[in-house]
């Protein structure tokens, strides 16, 4: 998206600044909106595949009332969401509590932005796109705990509490078992990244399979993702049974739904980091390699992201049908005891790995074994 | 709000709220997520039963036991029938008391049903609940059959049962029974034996014997303590005496006996037990009549009587006192849940707000019953 | 342990304080002093062949002819398959007994019930408020001259 903004920008030639930055400005926003529109139609998207998904785990049918097979109840859902009275509690702090959601929001939505849906659509290719989405996603703690204390209510806040502990706790583990794995390509960029999992008949190339390590990584990253998101077994911040809803017991209407959005939007951006990552991105299993028009290369690319990240999701909902909940106590032991610990080790075993091997994966040892 | 003791805040759990099994409220004061204190309030529901049942005649009373355990309405309408029957000194024909040992059994496990589902719930694990509902649905069918009530049945009368079982019931309720069984594997595989639900449950709010004595503890709860004491059993009413059926006790499986998950675990053997009743009973059942001679006008003559049946929730007894009119001169209800619930102030201190939600869940209360 | 021996084993031991045995009602009944009622009680609980560790249930009735209020004690032992009631005749105008939640802790919600709903006084009950009626709620609702209100607070009842 940068070098397409800085090409429109080139081709005006010698017009004046006010005109490049105008320019540039109407570029971004255009593209914002364009990401925002796919962000929220996934997010409907999500709602419905969660019900139905929970519907058919439960053994009962699940929307199928508006639209065919009730694909239209998020629409309905949503015109739902914003008649809704919005009610602000009078004893609550004002300026927190209005400013959580759309912070909670910005932050989900902020991290699309260096994700790479395919080898030529992405929003902005940064350099450092994966320390990035953690900076970004942090950000969401912040804001729950804006809202949890803005409402000046008791199992807000603590859901609240809950919250920032877990979120921040976990985010340890995150780090460490993501670390593992880009120390491979030695990159944050989501473009070297996925490049340098090319080949290898297809999947055996995916950081998923380079070594031990990282395998080990990405269920690590995987388990500490669900946490990250609040999503059942560790859903604790708005454990429903224990403090009502949590942080967004008192909001109502939009600004409940821009909670409940972030919360999807959390997923797919984990989701879509682990695809990135471990799953091999956009590469194109099998036919990788064959010769083909751009265009449907692109759209192959993009399908497979696609397929990639939802599957994971799909594991999340799986997930969450079928687990309950830990209690926060455990939730932090799991944290501590096991995965900050696993994940470390795990981080010095992948150093030691691309040392060893200098970065060679376990299908290139074994194909290095067979050339000779 | 907080006074002297200021190191705790104090937290109104309930009336409304979504685990307390129906208008409970706890008083809790918690330091952060521990528990210090908790004080129940109870009457919300409260409306005058035993003073209605000096106002109305003894048949009038049998609609109101239905609203006492609405999950095992049978079972409260056939300990309040056997009461008034022993006063009256009627003897109920054999049809008439194997239909009613069909309905108490089948009713048996409708709550069961129900009490592992929310306690699942309650654990956040919402799928066991509504597998629970699906196996409840046909055990409400049976009886909308029988008696064209889906709740409230109203259909164990004094003398017998309102009327005799319609035609094709008894194959339907054998196929109930074929079905049934497999299910109760089914739980077992998705949530009994699931580490996180052990993990929450085993060790939690353990009731030793003296303690469930002392607090009037009875049924499921009591026999979760290692005490083999069914009324069935013990004191056998209607024809229970001739059935072959084995009372399950706590053993501890999981960790000290009398606690949560032995607790839960009770009320899935005794689904067991009590599908193997029914099957006895429906072999059982010979052409007579189903109920009794009854007089129009009841007179019973004065006298006292205490009646006691195990219910699902533990031992419902009436204590009814005649003056020789044809309404009832004083009817005390003793309900299972009200000695249950005395116990959780005791229990509760020093756990977490988590484990708060499953004392209450797996002692399985009512609340009803507690408030007449 | 039949009920006419669990009479006399009391009366045994504690003479003048029981004073009645009444074969008619079921399971047959022992009419107790109010004085000696947590003695009593407490004997049945410890003794040993008598066992009553449960206290089953704990009512009181209103015995407006007799000018009386009787709180009526259901006692069971699931070891020895016995059980027997105890009754204590309270004078109705201001019933007074001692509590027996020191004997069996359940006591005290069943105390806090029967003081609710027909005013009895449990002396020494460490918290005995109501327990199903509003707090502030006036009467005793279950007493056989219990008068309905027309209002409580603004609405009519």
């Amino acid at each position: 998206m940068i070098g397409l903004v800085r090409d429109i920008v080139t081709s005006l030639g010698n017009a004046g600044p006010l005109v490049r930055l105008l320019v540039t400005v109407a570029i971004m926003l255009a593209s914002a909106l364009i990401v925002l529109g796919i962000v929220l139609l996934y997010e409907g998207f999500a709602t419905y595949a969660e019900r139905k998904v929970a519907g058919d785990i439960q053994a009962r049918i699940g929307p199928n009332r508006v639209g065919p097979y009730g694909l239209l109840q998020f629409v309905a859902d949503g015109v739902k969401l914003l008649l809704k009275e919005d009610i602000i509690p009078f004893y609550a702090d004002r300026w927190l509590f209005v400013l959580a959601p759309y912070i909670v929001f910005t932050a989900s939505f902020a991290a699309f932005v260096p994700l790479s849906y395919s080898e030529h659509v992405y929003v902005a290719d940064l350099n450092v796109g994966v320390l990035y989405i953690i900076a970004i996603s942090s950000v969401v703690s912040m804001a729950i705990l804006m809202g949890s204390w803005g409402s000046n209510n008791k199992w807000s806040l603590f859901g609240g509490m809950r919250a920032v502990a877990q979120i921040i706790s976990y985010e340890i583990p995150i780090v460490l078992s993501l670390l593992a794995a880009v120390i491979v390509p030695a990159s944050l960029d989501m473009k070297d990244i996925i490049g340098c999992q090319a080949g290898g008949l297809g999947i055996f190339r995916w950081l998923l399979f380079n070594n031990p390590f990282t395998l080990l990584a990405f269920f690590v990253y995987f388990i500490a993702a669900i946490a990250e998101v609040n999503r059942t077994p560790f859903d604790i911040p708005e454990a429903e049974s224990e403090i009502v809803a949590g942080y967004h017991t008192e909001y109502t209407g939009m600004r409940f739904a821009f909670f409940f959005m972030a919360e999807y939007g959390d997923m797919f951006v984990v989701s879509a980091l682990a695809t990135t990552l471990f799953l091999g991105g956009w590469q194109v299993p099998f036919i990788g390699g064959l010769a083909m028009p751009v265009w449907l290369r692109e759209l192959l690319e993009v399908a497979v992201f696609f397929g990639k990240v939802f599957l994971l999701i799909y594991v999340m909902m799986w997930i969450r049908w079928t687990l309950p909940r830990l209690r926060v106590d455990q939730l932090m032991d799991l944290c501590w005891k096991y995965l900050t610990p696993i994940a470390f080790f795990n981080l010095i075993g992948a150093s030691i790995w691309v040392l060893a091997f200098h970065g060679k994966g376990v299908y290139d040892l074994i194909a290095g074994l067979y050339a000779h | 709000m907080a006074g002297a003791d200021e190191k705790f805040m104090q937290v109104s759990m309930g009336p409304q709220h979504p685990s307390t099994h129906g208008v409970l409220r706890l008083l809790v004061k918690t330091d952060g997520e521990v528990l210090s204190s908790i004080k129940p309030y109870i009457g919300y529901l409260h409306r005058g039963l035993e003073k209605i049942a000096e106002r109305v005649t003894y048949p009038q009373f049998t609609p109101f036991t239905d609203r006492l355990d609405y999950l095992a309405s049978m079972n409260c309408n056939l300990a309040y029938a056997m009461t008034v029957e022993r006063l009256l000194g009627i003897e109920v024909p054999r049809r008439a008391q194997i239909i009613r040992v069909i309905m108490a059994e089948l009713n048996r496990i409708s709550s069961h049903l129900i009490a592992f589902g929310s306690l699942s719930a309650d654990m956040g694990a919402f799928t066991p609940f509504l597998f629970g509902i699906r196996e409840r649905e046909f055990i409400n069918d049976l009886f909308e059959m029988a008696c064209g009530a889906r709740l409230t049945y109203n259909y164990i009368r004094i003398g017998g049962v309102s009327q005799d079982i319609p035609g094709g019931f008894i194959e339907k309720a054998r196929e109930f029974l074929d079905y049934f069984p497999p299910k109760i594997k089914e739980y077992n595989d998705l949530i009994s034996y699931n580490s996180i639900f052990i993990k929450r449950l085993a060790d939690i709010a353990v009731i030793r014997p003296e303690d469930a004595f002392d607090y009037g503890i009875t049924g499921p709860n009591l026999r979760a303590s290692g005490i083999p004491w069914d009324l069935r059993r013990d004191e056998p009413y209607l024809v229970y005496g001739e059935l072959d059926f084995e009372v399950p006790v706590g053993r501890g499986e999981m960790g000290s006996t009398g606690d949560a998950w032995d607790r839960y675990m009770m009320r899935i053997y005794e689904m067991e037990q009590s599908a193997k009743i029914v099957r006895q009973c429906l072999a059982m059942l010979e052409p007579g009549d189903h109920t009794a001679k009854v007089p129009k006008v009841l007179k019973p003559p004065a006298g006292e009587v205490y009646v006691r049946a195990e219910n699902p929730r533990g031992e419902l007894g009436f204590y009814l006192i005649s003056d020789g009119s044809t309404k009832p001169y004083r009817l005390r209800i003793r309900a299972p849940s009200f000695a249950t619930l005395s116990i959780v102030p005791k229990l509760g201190k020093g756990v977490m707000i988590a484990d708060l939600v499953a004392i209450i869940g797996s002692l399985d209360i009512i609340l009803p019953e507690i408030d007449r | 342990m039949e009920a006419k021996k669990i009479y006399e084993i009391l009366s045994g031991r504690f003479g003048s304080a029981i004073q009645q045995f009444q074969e008619n009602t079921l399971p047959p009944s022992i009419v107790v002093g109010h004085q000696a009622i947590v003695e009593v009680c407490d004997f049945l609980k410890k003794a040993e062949e008598l066992e009553f560790l449960s206290l089953i249930c704990l009512s009181a009735v209103d015995m407006q002819e007799k000018g009386k209020m009787a709180v009526v004690y259901h006692l069971g032992s699931m070891r020895q398959r016995h059980t027997i009631v105890l009754k204590v005749e309270l004078d109705r105008g201001s019933p007074h007994v001692r509590t027996v939640g020191t004997v069996w802790p359940v006591a005290a919600w069943y105390e806090r019930e029967a003081y609710d709903l027909l005013g009895v006084v449990f002396d020494g009950h460490p918290d005995l408020r109501r327990i199903l009626m509003p707090e502030d709620w006036e009467g005793y609702p279950l007493r056989k001259d219990y008068v309905y209100p027309k209002r409580y607070h603004t609405w009519d009842v």
